[in-house]
């Protein structure tokens, strides 16, 4: 199988088949269905920031695989506005709306990490591994 | 996960079996640990599946599926009920700010009323919200001069008080109480119109006392006509006046003029507030307002203020909707 799947974000119906290719890699990785709901859940938003903020982005999923190890990881990369104060997007007591659930997103998954430039589009990767 | 999952199938299944009040306490019990464990919402309803697939091992795929579907959603819901929570605290925490700013700016712009043997005065000024879009300002220099600002924002709230700072700042810089009302709009004016925002605006009433002639001088800025109460006549008199909207554009002249004090005269300065009463045109308030000051004639301004108010109030069904500022100044 391969390991590194792609999506392009374009329509709304992206998001759909971003979620679907999310769910089965998780599936066959071995998460449990609540992990796996919240994989999905989870690429469902950054896909849906991707579409309402960037209009277009790419959507990659990848296995991770190391000798002790199994998880996913899922990049998201557009060319939108991009983020300036990326702190704030974590900062909840302070959301101005721009973080867009971010912070959800970091919950559902075990890291997230933004890189970000004023107009230089932004990228979002997140990962979640096997108990 | 596995030792909750134990614990909750025992208590589901002494429910299941018993239906007492005593089981369902075990259960909100067991809530506890669900908390201090960190447990999501999720992860309850999939507990909760698990439990139930190993009580009824005859479980219909459908009702599987039906469990996924609710796992989903919850995820879902979840994060965005924690969202939803986090703007609640935001909301919270500019309220508590607001409460703060509008106790600051009513210490700012409190009004000192000064007083004097040759002048009685009164005052009654009541925001609708926390904070005041009417101001009075009172200038007294011991000697011979009394002035007094009526003024009020076009707008409410936080805005209009920031607004409000201006114009006592303004009037702060005049020092003196003997300058004429015609100056001190002019000055207003440019102040205002150079430092706020080009959708503010204030209306205001100036009115300057010379106490040894009983002389009593006024301007106004787009405010409401000032009342004037001749004794000797028994009949009132509009105190009227041409002068645009303080803030609107730069270099306007207002125009001023004066009337003979008499004794137990007294002018009533009021704001919109009192002016456009609800179920009232603006010439019915007013007449109104002629009508329940009358009989008050004989009383201390300051009585004469609150009885005003707690008669517009009462009539209004104490549903004022507008800041309500009422200045009565009696000789």
């Amino acid at each position: 199988m391969n390991n590194i799947l792609e999506v392009n974000i374009n329509t709304e119906w992206d998001i759909i088949t971003a979620r679907q290719i999310a769910r089965e890699t998780s599936k066959s990785i071995g998460f449990d269905t609540v992990d796996q709901a919240r994989i999905v859940v989870a690429i469902s938003e950054i896909a849906k920031n991707i579409f309402m903020y960037a209009k277009a982005g790419l959507i990659t999923i990848e296995r991770l695989e190391s000798a002790e190890e199994k998880g996913i990881s899922i990049t998201a990369i557009d060319n939108g506005p991009g983020i300036l104060d990326i702190k704030s997007v974590f900062d909840e007591s302070n959301s101005k709306g721009l973080g867009a659930g971010l912070p959800g997103v970091k919950r559902l998954m075990d890291s997230l990490e933004i890189q970000s430039e004023l107009g230089g589009g932004t990228i979002v990767r997140i990962e979640k591994w096997l108990r | 996960m596995e030792q909750l999952l134990i614990q909750y199938k025992q208590i589901l299944s002494d429910y299941i079996s018993n239906r007492k009040e005593q089981n369902l306490y075990i259960g909100q019990n067991y809530i506890r640990q669900l908390i201090q464990k960190n447990v999501a919402p999720e992860d309850v309803i999939n507990i909760h599946r698990k439990a139930i697939e190993e009580i009824y091992t005859q479980l219909p795929d459908t009702l599987t599926h039906a469990y996924d579907f609710l796992i989903e959603v919850m995820v879902q819901f979840g994060l965005q009920f924690r969202e939803h929570q986090s703007l609640l605290v935001q909301q919270e925490e500019l309220r508590i700010e607001m409460d703060i700013a509008a106790n600051i700016q009513n210490i700012l712009l409190k009004t000192e009323m000064p007083e004097l043997e040759s002048i009685d005065i009164g005052m009654v000024s009541e925001p609708i919200r926390k904070m005041n879009g009417d101001y009075v300002y009172f200038l007294y220099d011991e000697q011979n001069y009394l002035s007094v600002a009526v003024a009020d924002v076009v707008g409410k709230g936080v805005p209009a008080a920031l607004c409000m700072s201006m114009v006592k700042n303004g009037l702060e810089t005049m020092k003196y109480a003997n300058h004429n009302p015609s100056y001190v709009l002019e000055v207003l004016n440019n102040i205002i119109e150079k430092s706020v925002d080009d959708s503010m605006f204030v209306s205001s009433f100036y009115g300057r006392y010379d106490i040894e002639h009983g002389v009593f001088t006024y301007g106004s800025a787009g405010h409401e006509p000032a009342l004037y109460f001749s004794a000797k006549n028994e009949s009132y008199y509009d105190l009227n006046s041409k002068g645009l909207l303080l803030g609107v554009m730069p270099e306007v002249k207002y125009p001023q003029f004066t009337i003979q004090f008499e004794e137990n005269d007294f002018i009533m300065i009021v704001t919109d507030g009192v002016t456009e009463l609800k179920n009232y045109d603006v010439i019915e308030s007013r007449n109104l307002l002629k009508k329940i000051a009358f009989p008050l004639r004989h009383l201390s301004a300051q009585k004469m203020c609150e009885k005003v108010y707690s008669e517009l109030q009462k009539l209004q069904d104490y549903n004022l909707n507008d800041d309500f500022t009422i200045v009565i100044l009696k000789k």
